[in-house]
């Protein structure tokens, strides 16, 4: 009964510890105050200045998903060629490609810097920007796609070509609707990881350009004035987020267990 | 081959293929398919059968040799660009497309030259893809063709392995392919299926009237539905011929083997038309050179049970089994078994003879390249085979042993063997023999009982008097035949192997 008692308690501790800082932050975000502890009244005002962040919101949301959706593609092709290509080069290039997974993200920040550098641009640009989370992102989409042309019966593009596919046409007409689910999830890793991504954000972004990430992180370090002004707004723009994020995830299991149950059935 | 005068529509011409490891998976294979046959390849796995299917529907290319289809090389061309479908071993289906649209998939991609009347009355020409009712059309009669009628709508992943097997063959047949390549497409369904399949697909071929390449491990299905079959071994084509022709004459013992049960014996010719296997001189139909050493296959339900005494080979009967039709009886002659049909049981330990007609002898000329025999190992390391006694090697039956003092063998693992009358394979060259005048410097001795010249030396055949032993080897010196001479072999070219582990 104790032992009960206490392994309850302490899935309930480590729940609480993750928990109780989102939902105070969810609660002082309702706060017409800007300190946190210091209740005032509820309120939405920081709900309705918003409208003052917009252009960093717009900022991240397009990076996201420009980026994500360019990784993707070089993902996705860059998976395909690995898992056809044969011997030792086949096996480097696939080494290759992974390391960037492992690698430290400072270091492929200063790398990124130093290319541009190299190649004569501004080290802080968006295109610099752009290059940076695509090299983030691809090698992850690369890693959730493999699995699934391994699992692909390695005979249904050679039935394509049979059939009287070319190359091209076997590749999109049968190889990517196989692989599909693995590139969805690509996808969407490719968006997360951009989405929360501050090293190489603010490492590679011109100075005047800001996404979430960089501009809490500067509302807070440099409390001026106009930032720390802002800091509570990004309190409303993180509730939101968070109610979307768990939206998405119920969402996902009502899907994934209505699948379980259909599959039940057949 | 058949002997219709129909046109070759394939034709394999030193076709080889080496992995990148270097193994040769096909080994110039030169061999040429009739229009319309029913042709079949035959191996073991591994045997090459199933690459040379793949370079000819195009997914792997020859490292040498060509490909030719009617007369034109299309060794480069890629699989897309021949009019070649291919039934794959595990279907191969498309499992996000339904029934329909995995067998209209060739069917949509295909382009097709249409010519017009334009206003003037002038012919254009334009290659355009089908209609979908001309789509339409086609798949439906390929689904009849397979007995799948109202199947269009279905998931691929709700059918059956038969039906699946079923979708595969439409999916090819309905691009009305010059020739169509299955592989294997019967290995995953059971054996009642599998002859029921085996039977729609012989009538299958008979209706479409295309060329069908067949490639099976199984010799049965192979005799059952081909014209022609190609026996692999090694990447080699050991025989190619009518399924009554392999079964009856087979080439080689490999291939006697491999298709039926059979009985393979090495003999030797002794007479015209005479052989000598199994302690007795039979009467034969095919020609041979006196002395020849062949292998002769007999067919189980060829061999003939009497009572003793009445054939020729007399033997006692020491398995028999029930199988439905027939018994199946094992005879031992000496230390060789038989194997036997008959409808007529002969109990176990019943003595028996045997009786072979001539023409149930099947006589196979023998690549003839080392002395087999078998032996026993002395009490005082020397071995004894082929009438004789020779000083060997003995430790070279266990990798890594020595021999002590009081004779024993040490394994490399430290335990102690007493090899003394443990069974052993001796094998000895054809370059290995020398013979002497002389009776006491070697170890068995023999009549030189053939001389044949073979350009630069001859070779000679030296048999001993007791048990008929044969030495074969190569010599540039001259002898005279019926000469009484000794065998002498070096210690070191008695190359011996263990029947079986022994007991320790």
């Amino acid at each position: 009964m104790i032992k009960k008692f206490f392994t309850r308690g302490y899935v309930f501790l480590v729940l609480a510890f993750i928990y109780i800082p989102i939902f105070i932050l969810v609660m002082y975000s309702f706060n017409q105050g800007k300190v946190i502890g210091v209740w005032e009244r509820f309120s939405f005002i920081w709900y309705r200045k918003l409208g003052e962040i917009k252009d960093v919101v717009f900022n991240t949301i397009t990076l996201a998903v420009v980026s994500s959706i360019i990784a993707t593609i070089l993902g996705t092709l860059g998976a395909v060629g690995i898992y056809y290509s044969k011997g030792k080069l086949g096996k480097s290039v696939k080494t290759a490609s992974q390391i960037p997974v492992v690698n430290s993200e400072v270091v492929t920040a200063c790398a990124l810097v130093m290319l541009m550098i190299i190649l004569g641009l501004s080290h802080r640009s968006i295109f610099g920007l752009y290059v940076g989370h695509i090299v983030l992102s691809a090698p992850f989409v690369v890693l959730s796609v493999i699995p699934k042309l391994k699992q692909m019966d390695s005979n249904l593009y050679e039935a394509a070509l049979d059939l009287g596919a070319t190359p091209f046409q076997a590749l999109f007409k049968v190889v990517l609707p196989e692989i599909l689910p693995g590139v969805f999830s690509g996808f969407m890793l490719a968006i997360t990881l951009s989405l929360d991504d501050y090293i190489i954000t603010a490492t590679l972004s011109p100075l005047d350009y800001d996404t979430i990430s960089t501009a809490v992180y500067k509302a807070i370090a440099l409390s001026t004035e106009k930032a720390s002004e802002q800091v509570p707004i990004y309190r409303a723009l993180t509730t939101i987020i968070f109610l979307i994020t768990v939206l998405a995830v119920v969402l996902m299991n009502v899907r994934s267990n209505k699948k379980v149950k259909n599959n039940g059935k057949v | 081959m058949s002997n219709n005068s129909k046109e070759k529509i394939i034709e394999l011409v030193g076709l080889t293929r080496e992995f990148e490891d270097g193994m040769l998976a096909v080994d110039n294979v030169n061999l040429y398919v009739r229009k319309g046959e029913f042709i079949t390849f035959l191996g073991p796995s591994g045997c090459g059968k199933t690459t040379t299917l793949r370079m000819i529907a195009g997914f792997d290319k020859p490292t040498a040799g060509k490909i030719l289809l009617n007369g034109k090389d299309i060794s480069d061309l890629p699989p897309n660009k021949r009019p070649i479908n291919t039934v794959f071993q595990r279907y191969a289906l498309f499992p996000h497309l339904n029934v329909y649209e995995n067998i209209a998939f060739g069917l949509k991609l295909k382009k097709v030259k249409v010519t017009y009347q334009d206003s003037q009355g002038k012919e254009i020409e334009k290659i355009e893809k089908l209609s979908k009712t001309e789509i339409n059309a086609k798949v439906e009669k390929a689904l009849k063709m397979v007995d799948l009628e109202g199947f269009e709508k279905r998931s691929v992943s709700t059918l059956s392995g038969g039906q699946q097997q079923r979708v595969a063959i439409a999916r090819a047949i309905v691009n009305e392919p010059k020739i169509l390549l299955l592989d294997e497409p019967l290995g995953a369904l059971d054996l009642k299926m599998r002859k029921d399949m085996q039977l729609e697909l012989k009538e299958m071929h008979k209706k479409l009237g295309i060329t069908f390449i067949y490639v099976t491990h199984d010799q049965e299905e192979a005799l059952t539905m081909s014209d022609t079959i190609v026996v692999m071994k090694d990447g080699v084509i050991q025989q190619v011929g009518t399924p009554t022709d392999i079964y009856n004459e087979p080439k080689n013992s490999f291939v006697a083997d491999f298709i039926g049960e059979s009985n393979i014996f090495s003999a030797t010719i002794v007479g015209d038309r005479k052989v000598r296997f199994i302690g007795h001189n039979f009467d034969c139909v095919d020609d041979f050179a006196i002395n020849e050493k062949v292998d002769v296959v007999v067919r189980p339900e060829d061999v003939i049970l009497l009572d003793k005494g009445e054939g020729q080979v007399d033997g006692k009967i020491i398995n028999s089994i029930f199988k439905g039709v027939h018994y199946e009886m094992v005879m031992q002659v000496g230390k060789t078994e038989i194997v036997i049909q008959s409808t007529v049981e002969r109990k176990v330990g019943e003595q028996v003879s045997l009786l072979i007609k001539p023409d149930n002898i099947h006589i196979m000329a023998k690549e003839f390249s080392t002395n087999k025999y078998d032996g026993y190992i002395t009490k005082h390391n020397t071995v004894c085979f082929g009438d004789g006694e020779f000083e060997c090697d003995v430790t070279q039956l266990y990798k890594g042993s020595i021999l002590d003092e009081d004779g024993y063998l040490i394994t490399e693992d430290g335990d102690k063997i007493d090899l003394t009358d443990v069974d052993v394979n001796v094998e000895v060259g054809l370059k290995d023999i020398e013979i002497s005048d002389h009776e006491e410097d070697g170890g068995a001795v023999g009549n030189i009982v053939s001389m044949i010249y073979k350009g630069d030396h001859y070779q000679l055949i030296v048999r001993t008097s007791e048990n008929e032993e044969d030495y074969v080897f190569d010599t540039e010196d001259t002898w005279n035949e019926n000469d009484r001479v000794s065998v002498i072999i070096k210690k070191e070219n008695i190359k011996l192997s263990l029947k079986q582990e022994i007991k320790r």
